[in-house]
């Protein structure tokens, strides 16, 4: 494991963080609770008294403070990658994620100071989840299990197995499946519809809403969402056991995402019968986060092949011999 | 602040024109202008409203407000009980009472002085309050910790303010008439105030005794409405006559 693999790890662990902070700040309605930005209450951020963080100011200017290590982290990441990245669409992903990670900065202030648009609070939730989509990708693509999956390209079979092309295909869709009902329930949470329908697990002591007003029918779209995506995880899961037992790079996302799957449904259920309790609305929100990146990290593997820095199994041997010798070169370097 | 008056001043001058026009429909300002269509209301041949707000069965307790997440609250307050519910023997208080329809195309003149709305033991006082178009409201933070105003109307310009030190006050006018305007803080979830902006001078605000006066109203016919924050509205017709005064009552129920 390389430093920077470790780093890379980090910073993904960090955002999780953040995105439960962040997760606190609409859990408690603490969003407005600090009106300026990015000044809180006049100060520069970080001179802020600790003593002040009372009430609301706590998880606002929290959330600002750890969003702001984070940008920092992520400055870090990206010129650590430029420097001594070989591969240039790895040193590119590291750029792409800090203008992600100014960007969100960006929109978190413009919530604030237009006093929480729907628009732009959805679109901050759901530009955190592509940020920290980019972490697991950055944590994953530098593993030293991913760059050898690239040259045992025997291993990476499932894609190219006409008996799997389903499996496959499954676990791609996955990551957009899962995506999609995030913004389902950020725009169900930024419009304060996470209470529209009151009972779970039926729909007003039914299964179909009686009426369908806005809040209802997001409400109701999440739930429904939230079946399909449950069947596309314990599909792919199911097929992935089945076929490819000899892979456990695959098996072990596919057994977590099963699990935080069923976690994930329960604590969606908890939330409502709780009364949107902030807790539990926040744990609802950071395992929507981990199911994500779990989805996005199983279809990568299963899209191995696909990427630059994978040598199809019939490329010359000498060249990919060559290239891993370099790397290694690389990696005693660092 | 030159600027907002330079704008009030535009405002006025744009508001006089529309008058001049023969356009100036409802909901209009407090200008002084010269408006054709609003006779002056001779003050001898007022009458009154007077009335109460009652509440149908046994008042709700006073909710409990947990200050805990900010120490200087939990300390210092000494009235931990909501304001959502208040009155005895079945008044109401808080209750925003004014005339709702009846008062078109008239003008009065501005009212003067400020509004005052206080920030003191973590919670607003008052907790509901009225004030005219145009008219100022004075905001201070008389507590040794920080808050934030936040303002959101409907009709009116939305606002999010931060008072961080003790004393602090600021300054605000609405420019249209609007019944009520939420305040809350975002960092004491618990404090919310409602301000009733109007661009006439009747309404009131029930004591604990549930009593409210409108007085030295023109005389016609009223429509009356009695706005609480949890239990709604109600409205009710009246007819005003010179010298004399009607009595209005409503009661509230859960
Ligand atoms: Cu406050």
């Amino acid at each position: 494991m390389t430093w920077l693999h470790l780093y890379a790890r980090f910073l993904c662990a960090a955002t999780l963080l953040l995105i439960a902070a962040g997760g606190m700040v609409t859990s408690t309605g603490s969003g407005l609770s600090v009106p300026d930005w990015p000044n809180s209450y006049g100060y520069f951020m970080f001179s802020f008294p600790l003593s002040s963080m009372v009430g609301g100011i706590f998880y606002e200017h929290g959330h600002r403070l750890i969003a702001s290590s984070v940008g920092v982290l992520t400055i870090g990441m990206t010129v650590w990658l430029w420097r001594v990245e070989t591969r240039r669409w790895m040193r590119r992903l590291g750029v792409i994620a800090l203008a992600a990670v100014i960007l969100q900065g960006l929109l978190g202030g413009i919530t604030v100071l237009y006093f929480l648009p729907t628009a732009v609070s959805v679109s901050h939730a759901g530009l955190a989840e592509i940020f920290f989509g980019l972490t697991v990708c950055l944590a994953l693509f530098t593993s030293t299990g991913w760059r050898r999956s690239g040259a045992a390209s025997t291993h990476d079979a499932v894609a190219r197995d006409a008996t799997d092309v389903t499996t496959a295909a499954l676990a791609t869709a996955l990551p957009v499946v899962v995506y999609v009902q995030i913004l389902v329930g950020a725009t169900m949470r930024h419009t304060g519809a996470g209470l529209a329908i009151p009972d779970f697990p039926l729909v007003f002591g039914g299964i179909v809403p009686p009426a369908w007003t806005f809040p209802v029918t997001v409400h109701y779209l999440h739930r429904l969402g939230a079946g399909l995506t449950a069947m596309v995880v314990f599909t792919t899961a199911g097929r992935l056991a089945m076929r490819q037992r000899d892979r456990p790079d695959l098996l072990r996302p596919a057994v977590s995402l099963t699990l935080l799957v069923l976690i994930q449904i329960g604590l969606g259920g908890w939330t409502v019968l709780s009364g949107r309790a902030p807790v539990i609305n926040t744990a609802h929100v950071a395992t929507g986060a981990l199911v994500l990146g779990t989805s996005l990290l199983l279809g990568l593997r299963v899209n191995r092949h696909r990427f630059p820095d994978a040598r199809q199994a019939d490329a010359s041997p000498p060249h990919a011999a060559a290239l891993t010798a370099k790397e290694v070169a690389r990696g005693a370097a660092i | 602040m030159q600027q907002r008056n330079l704008w009030t001043a535009l405002s006025i001058l744009a508001l006089a024109t529309t008058v001049a026009c023969g356009g100036g429909g409802e909901g209009g300002g407090d200008a002084p202008a010269a408006a054709p269509a609003a006779p002056a209301f001779d003050p001898a041949t007022a009458g009154n409203v007077s009335g109460m707000v009652m509440f149908d069965g046994e008042l709700p307790a006073g909710e409990e407000l947990m200050m805990n997440s900010d120490p200087v609250c939990a300390m210092s307050a000494t009235n931990k009980t909501s304001d959502t519910f208040v009155g005895s023997d079945g008044h109401l208080g808080n209750v925003f009472v004014y005339v709702k329809e009846g008062l078109e195309g008239q003008r009065f003149p501005p009212a003067s002085g400020n509004v005052e709305l206080n920030q003191q033991g973590c919670r607003y006082t008052p907790h509901v309050m009225g004030i005219r178009v145009g008219q100022t409201l004075t905001i201070t933070n008389s507590d040794p910790t920080l808050h934030n105003i936040h303002a959101s109307p409907s009709a009116n310009d939305e606002f999010n303010m931060g008072q961080p030190i003790q004393g602090m006050t600021f300054e605000r006018t609405f420019d249209t008439a609007e019944v009520m305007v939420p305040f809350k803080c975002d960092v004491h979830g618990w404090m919310n105030a409602y301000i009733g902006v109007l661009d006439h001078p009747y309404f009131a605000i029930t004591g604990t005794d549930g009593m409210f006066d409108l007085n030295a109203l023109p005389p016609g016919d009223y429509v009356i409405e009695a706005w609480h924050e949890s239990l709604g509205t109600q409205t009710q017709n009246v007819t005003v006559a010179t010298g004399q005064t009607a009595d209005v009552s409503f009661t509230f129920a859960q």
